[in-house]
């Protein structure tokens, strides 16, 4: 389903992904670890249209996604680091919204948006604000959306960030049931170890822009004589801490978090 | 089409939603209208160039579309920093339609606010020369809504934080509106401040409005209406430009 070859991005001088390679198949959930600033993020950014590779060779469902852009998205369902919704819209309007952009027939419309908001557990909420909305229903709003247009491939970046425990174990308990039912292809990333230990069928380790294992997580703790998912992380990538510079966006979301506690 | 019109009545929910900033956006041309139609008032009419009120209240009515529709593009600061404008992009959908569905929303909510304010200074005396000339005040207003809400786009396309915000504040929107003509005439200026006045393609909308509500005028309609059109097309080219080229 997702077919990746040889694949460089270079900023500059900086190489952020050097020569990465991997197949993900049909139906499968395959776990995309690495510390920060491994070159997680530009990967999904080129895998899903943001960004476009140096070099080396995308194919999703049979497509390049350079050459068909539009084809490509039609066909996966993104949800991102940064939550993505319109505070000022429903819920439902949200949903409407990325139906129209999706252009999810009108005949079907409104009853897939019903099934995913229901499943979600978000029905009775439908109506409210997402400016509203608890950091775990937005995180759920934006996974029910991402959804709405039957993608065959769904990209979540870091979708459980910040997140309580039990809203972690519940989104990924939809995720697993949606990915079964509806036969969806997941491509994720995350750095909860015994989550993608739980979910993923596959994990690849990516490190300084490399892939540096992948395998399954069995594999994985085997190769490194690990007991668990994190031993083995921290094996393969050594235990230095990444620090990562604010960005305008982080320094855009502190102003936003002091106006808005003053109401 | 159906992502244009979508978009466009985003930006009309978001207007109508937030009472609030429908209030603070009509304090300004009030406190001009007011402050500076009967403070000026008296000096104008000694001057024998006529009613001050006559001759402010179509700037002010310029003034209310000249930055309800800029800011409608700069608020795009906001959807880039919070996530919305990543769903918009990486939707199947191609760029152009996306900015003419935001742009045209933000120039519809200008005309919008342009209205409550046409309709305040009705309120305060203000009295429009012919009342069949309306609808093509409003053609007017429309076009001025479209140059504008263009222009903020391109600005928002570019701008990636607040600072920015405030130097297109200072060096951009507050000359447009001071140069235009909106508050004193064109008339009698010295030389270097007339050609700036006529690089200012505000002074040709504000000309219009005011010609067509109250019968006075600098440039010729037909003048006013070609230029604002071109402008719209060039400023139109180069907002869908520059929305096409953002990388997230």
């Amino acid at each position: 389903m997702i077919q990746v070859e040889n694949l460089v991005k270079k900023f500059g001088e900086f190489s952020a992904v050097k020569d990465v390679s991997f197949d993900v198949q049909k139906g499968e959930i395959f776990a995309f670890l690495g510390p920060n600033g491994a070159g997680k993020t530009t990967t999904i950014k080129m895998l899903t249209t943001l960004l476009n590779p140096t070099s080396g060779k995308i194919t999703l469902d049979g497509l390049d996604p350079s050459h068909h852009k539009h084809a490509a998205r039609q066909r996966f369902g993104i949800v991102f680091q940064d939550p993505s919704l319109d505070g000022e819209q429903t819920a439902y309007e949200n949903m409407e919204l990325h139906a129209v952009l999706y252009k999810v027939p009108r005949k079907v419309r409104s009853g897939r948006i019903e099934q995913l908001l229901k499943l979600f557990e978000l029905w009775d909420r439908r109506d409210d604000y997402v400016k509203t909305f608890s950091g775990g229903m937005k995180r759920r709003l934006e996974i029910a959306r991402a959804f709405l247009h039957t993608p065959k491939i769904l990209f979540l970046d870091e979708p459980t960030l910040g997140l309580d425990p039990q809203t972690r174990n519940q989104l990924w308990t939809h995720v697993k049931h949606l990915n079964e039912t509806e036969q969806v292809t997941v491509f994720l990333t995350t750095h909860y170890m015994d989550e993608a230990d739980r979910v993923a069928h596959r994990i690849a380790i990516i490190d300084h822009g490399g892939i540096v294992a992948q395998g399954t997580s069995q594999e994985l703790k085997q190769k490194t004589n690990s007991e668990s998912l994190e031993g083995a992380f921290l094996a393969l990538t050594g235990s230095t801490i990444r620090d990562e510079a604010a960005t305008s966006a982080d320094q855009m979301r502190q102003v936003a978090k002091m106006w808005s506690n003053r109401r | 089409m159906s992502a244009i019109y979508i978009l466009w009545l985003r930006e009309l929910k978001r207007y109508i939603r937030s009472k609030a900033q429908i209030a603070a956006s009509l304090g300004q041309p009030l406190l001009y209208l007011l402050a500076l139609g009967f403070g000026f008032g008296p000096v104008f009419e000694k001057s024998g160039s006529g009613n001050y009120l006559q001759f402010l209240s179509p700037g002010i009515i310029s003034m209310s579309i000249l930055f309800t529709s800029i800011f409608s593009g700069i608020a795009m600061l906001w959807d880039r920093q919070f996530g919305f404008l990543k769903e918009t992009l990486v939707a199947p959908v191609p760029r152009i339609q996306i900015m003419i569905g935001r742009t045209l929303g933000g120039a519809t909510v200008a005309v919008i606010q342009a209205t409550i304010v046409f309709l305040a200074c009705l309120l305060v005396g203000f009295r429009p020369a012919h009342w069949a000339m309306i609808p093509l005040a409003f053609l007017f207003m429309m076009l001025i809504a479209l140059v504008f809400a263009s222009l903020g786009t391109a600005f928002g396309s570019v701008l990636q934080d607040m600072q920015g915000f405030q130097l297109i504040m200072n060096f951009m929107v507050l000359p447009i509106y001071f140069l235009s003509g909106a508050l004193y005439p064109l008339t009698n200026l010295n030389k270097p401040m007339a050609i700036v006045t006529h690089l200012d393609p505000l002074a040709y909308g504000v000309d219009a409005l005011r010609n067509i509500l109250s019968g006075i005028a600098h440039f010729p309609l037909t003048l006013d209406l070609a230029l604002l059109s071109g402008v719209a097309v060039i400023f139109l080219t180069l907002g869908a430009w520059l929305f096409s080229r953002i990388q997230l």
